[in-house]
C-alpha cells in the first residue's frame, strides 16, 4: 500500500470517526439529556481541550515549561469579548450591515486568537532566549503582567469599551453556547494543532527538545522555530479565550486569568503526558468533567490535583500516556489484520 | 509632609519590605545554588511559619514569656517542613526525572502546601497578636528598624557560616560540582538536607517580620511574596547570598518608590495598581539584559 493512498485511508477514518462522535452528541442531545448544567461542562471540556492540547506544543513538543498560559487565553478572551461587543454595538447603531450572531462570534474568535498570537511573538521572542527555570519565570512574570495591564484597561471592564471602566469585570458579552459550533471548532483546532505537530515544523521542534544544541548544528534555526510554536500556542490559547468570553455567562473576570489559572492547566498537561496529544485530550476532559462529578469534594479539588501531579512525577515521569497516540486507524487496522493474517502484523512488530 | 521627608519615609518602607524579600531570597538562592531547582514552594513555607506563629504566639503570652520566643517554634516547624517536602518529594524526584520533572513538582508542592492550609485553617485571614510592643526611634516604627536590623543581620551571620564552617564549605562545594564533592568524600544528601533547613529556617524568621507587621495570616499569603522574593534572588544573581539580599532591598525599594511615584511621573498612564507589574517587568529586564543577575558572573554553555 503506498503511502497516499495510507494518508487518504487515515483522513477518511478521522473524518468518519468526528462525524461519529457528533453524531453521538446529537443523539444525546435530541433525546433531551443535555441540560444546560451539562451543555456548561461540555463547554468547558472544549476550551479545556484547546488550552492543554495549545500548552503542550510548548510543553511537550518544545520541551519548555510556560507558566504564563492563562496570560494568552485573557488576552483571546477579552480581545474577541470586545469585538462582539463592538460589532453588536455598531449594528444597533445600524452603522454596520447585521451579520449573524455565528459570524460575529467568528470574526471575535479570529480577532482574539491573532491579538493572543501578537502577545506570543511580543512575549516569545524576548523570553525564548532563555530555557529552563528562566523560560518558566519569565512567563510567570508576562502572564502576570498581562492580567494587571487588563484589569488596569478602561475599556475593558463593566460595560466595555467607551463606557468601560477600569477594574471592573466585563459584563454584557455577547452569548454563544452552541455546543455543535464549539465542538467544531475544537476539533478543527485540535486537528490542525495534530497537522503540526506531524509537519516538519513538528519534527523541528522535537528535534530542538531533544538536543538544542545538536538541532542547531545541523542547521535549524533554533530561535525561529521555538517562536513559532510558542506563538501558535498562543493563537490557539486566544481561541480558547474566546470560546471562554462568549461561554454563556456574559461576564470576563481579570482575576480568572491568574497564575493559578497557568498551573491547573500546566497540571492537566502534565497528568496527560507531555508530548501526547491523546492524553492533552483525555486529561482535559478528564479533569473538566471530575471536579463537576465529584462536587460534594470541590474543596479538596487543588489538594488531590497536587498530591496526584507530585506522585506522577515520582513514579511516572512523562505523564500518564507517555507519549502514547491514540489512532482510530491504527485500531481498526491492527483489529482486521489479526483476523485475517495474525503471524504477519506479529512479524511487522518485531520490525 | 514636605517632598523630601515622604521620598525618605517610602525609601525606609522599602527597606522594610525589601528586607523581608531579602530574607526570603536567601532561602531561594540557598536552595537554587545547591540543587538548581526554583523551589517554589518556598514562599509557601513563609505561610507555614506564619500558621506556626499564629498558634504559639498565645501560648507564649500565656505562658508569661515574651512572644516573639514563638519564632523558634516557627523555625522548627519551617524547617522541618523543609526537610520533609525534599525527602519525600524533590529527592525521589531529583533522582528519577529531569529539570522538568522537578520544577513541577516544587509548583505542585507549593499547591499542595497552599491548598493543604486551606483545608486545615479555611481561607480566611486570621489576625495574630501583637508580636512586638516597640516604640518609635527617630519617627520611623520600631518595627520597620528591627526589621532591617534582622535582616542584615542574618544575612551576615549566614555569609559567615557558609564562608568559614565546614559544613558551609560543603554547601559550597557541592553546588560547584556535585559529584566531584562526593569522590571527596562529602555526603551530597546530608548537605541538601541541611540546606534546605537553613532555607527554610530563614523562612520562618521572614514570616515573624512580616506578620509583626501586618499582623495577618492567610494561607495564600506566600505565593505573591515568594515570586517577588524570588524576582529579587533573580536581579541580585541567584546563588549568591549577598546577591540575595541586595536584590531583596532593591525591589523593595523599587515596589515603594513606584507605588508612590508612578501615578504623577506618568500622568496617571500607569497607576500604582501596576507595582506587581513592575516588579516583573524588572525581571524581564534583568534576564535579558545581564542573567545572571546584578553579582553574577556571566558563564558560558558547554557544549
Amino acid at each position: 500500500m503506498d503511502n497516499q493512498k495510507v494518508r487518504t485511508k487515515k483522513l477518511l477514518v478521522s473524518l468518519v470517526g468526528v462525524g461519529v462522535l457528533m453524531l453521538a452528541v446529537f443523539i444525546f442531545d435530541s433525546l433531551g439529556m443535555m441540560d444546560n448544567y451539562i451543555r456548561g461542562i461540555f463547554i468547558q471540556s472544549c476550551f479545556a481541550i484547546i488550552m492543554v492540547t495549545s500548552l503542550n506544543l510548548v510543553m511537550g513538543y518544545l520541551g519548555q515549561i510556560a507558566l504564563g498560559h492563562a496570560g494568552f487565553m485573557a488576552v483571546g478572551a477579552y480581545t474577541s469579548a470586545l469585538v462582539t461587543k463592538a460589532i453588536g454595538l455598531a449594528i444597533k447603531a445600524e452603522t454596520m450591515a447585521p451579520i449573524s450572531p455565528m459570524l460575529q462570534f467568528f470574526i471575535g474568535i479570529l480577532c482574539g486568537a491573532l491579538a493572543a498570537a501578537l502577545f506570543g511573538l511580543i512575549v516569545g521572542i524576548p523570553a525564548l532566549r532563555l530555557r529552563g527555570d528562566y523560560l518558566a519565570i519569565i512567563t510567570l512574570g508576562f502572564g502576570e503582567i498581562i492580567r494587571v495591564v487588563i484589569q488596569n484597561l478602561p475599556f475593558a471592564g463593566g460595560k466595555g469599551l467607551a463606557s468601560g471602566q477600569a477594574g471592573q469585570a466585563l459584563i454584557g458579552i455577547m452569548r454563544m453556547n452552541d455546543i455543535y459550533v464549539i465542538m467544531l471548532v475544537t476539533m478543527v483546532c485540535v486537528g490542525i494543532m495534530i497537522a503540526f505537530v506531524r509537519s516538519k515544523f513538528g519534527r523541528a521542534i522535537m528535534a530542538i527538545r531533544d538536543d538544542d544544541i545538536a538541532s542547531s548544528s545541523t542547521g535549524l534555526n533554533t530561535t525561529y522555530y521555538k517562536v513559532l510554536t510558542f506563538v501558535f500556542s498562543a493563537f490557539f490559547a486566544g481561541v480558547a479565550g474566546a470560546i471562554y468570553a462568549h461561554r454563556g455567562l456574559g461576564t470576563l473576570q481579570h482575576s480568572d486569568f491568574t497564575f493559578l489559572k497557568s498551573t491547573e492547566y500546566v497540571i492537566m498537561v502534565v497528568l496527560g503526558g507531555m508530548g501526547s496529544m491523546t492524553g492533552a485530550v483525555v486529561a482535559a476532559i478528564t479533569l473538566s468533567v471530575l471536579p463537576e462529578a465529584l462536587r460534594a469534594f470541590s474543596e479538596y479539588r487543588m489538594l488531590v490535583y497536587s498530591v496526584m501531579l507530585i506522585l506522577v512525577m515520582m513514579f511516572r515521569p512523562t505523564g500518564l500516556f507517555g507519549s502514547y497516540e491514540f489512532s482510530l486507524y491504527q485500531l481498526l487496522t491492527k483489529r482486521r489484520k489479526k483476523a485475517v493474517e495474525p503471524e504477519q502484523t506479529a512479524a511487522k512488530g518485531d520490525n | 509632609m514636605d517632598g523630601l521627608t515622604l521620598f525618605i519615609q517610602q525609601i525606609i518602607n522599602g527597606l522594610r519590605v525589601g528586607s523581608v524579600y531579602a530574607l526570603i531570597a536567601l532561602g531561594y538562592t540557598m536552595v537554587y545554588g545547591i540543587i538548581r531547582l526554583i523551589n517554589f514552594a518556598h514562599g509557601d513555607f513563609i505561610m507555614v511559619g506564619a500558621y506556626a506563629l499564629f498558634f504559639t504566639v498565645p501560648v507564649m503570652i500565656a505562658a508569661g514569656m515574651p512572644p516573639w520566643l514563638s519564632v523558634f517554634a516557627a523555625i522548627l516547624v519551617c524547617a522541618t517542613t523543609g526537610v520533609l517536602v525534599e525527602k519525600l518529594a524533590y529527592s525521589p524526584v531529583r533522582a528519577k526525572g529531569n529539570k522538568m520533572t522537578a520544577l513541577i513538582t516544587a509548583i505542585a508542592m507549593a499547591l499542595f502546601l497552599e491548598n493543604l492550609a486551606q483545608t486545615l485553617f479555611g481561607a480566611n485571614p486570621k489576625q495574630v497578636k501583637t508580636i512586638f510592643d516597640l516604640p518609635q526611634v527617630f519617627g520611623v516604627s520600631g518595627n520597620t528598624v528591627l526589621t532591617i536590623i534582622l535582616g542584615v543581620v542574618v544575612m551576615i551571620a549566614l555569609s559567615l557560616y557558609v564562608k568559614y564552617t565546614k559544613t558551609g564549605q560543603a554547601m559550597r562545594a557541592v553546588s560547584e560540582d556535585k559529584d566531584a564533592s562526593l569522590l571527596m568524600g562529602i555526603n551530597v544528601n546530608r548537605t541538601i538536607t541541611i540546606t534546605f533547613a537553613i532555607g527554610s529556617g530563614l523562612a520562618a524568621i521572614a514570616s515573624l517580620m512580616y506578620v509583626a507587621q501586618y499582623n495577618q495570616v492567610t494561607n495564600m499569603m506566600g505565593s505573591m511574596l515568594g515570586l517577588k522574593a524570588f524576582v529579587a534572588a533573580v536581579l541580585g544573581g541567584i546563588g549568591i547570598i549577598p546577591g540575595a539580599m541586595l536584590g531583596g532591598l532593591v525591589i523593595g525599594i523599587v515596589e515603594s518608590l513606584s507605588k508612590a511615584y508612578i501615578a504623577p511621573l506618568t500622568g496617571g498612564l500607569i497607576t500604582s495598581a501596576f507595582s506587581d507589574a513592575i516588579v516583573f517587568s524588572i525581571l524581564i529586564v534583568v534576564l535579558l539584559v545581564k542573567p545572571a543577575g546584578i553579582l553574577g558572573k556571566n558563564t558560558g554553555e558547554k557544549v
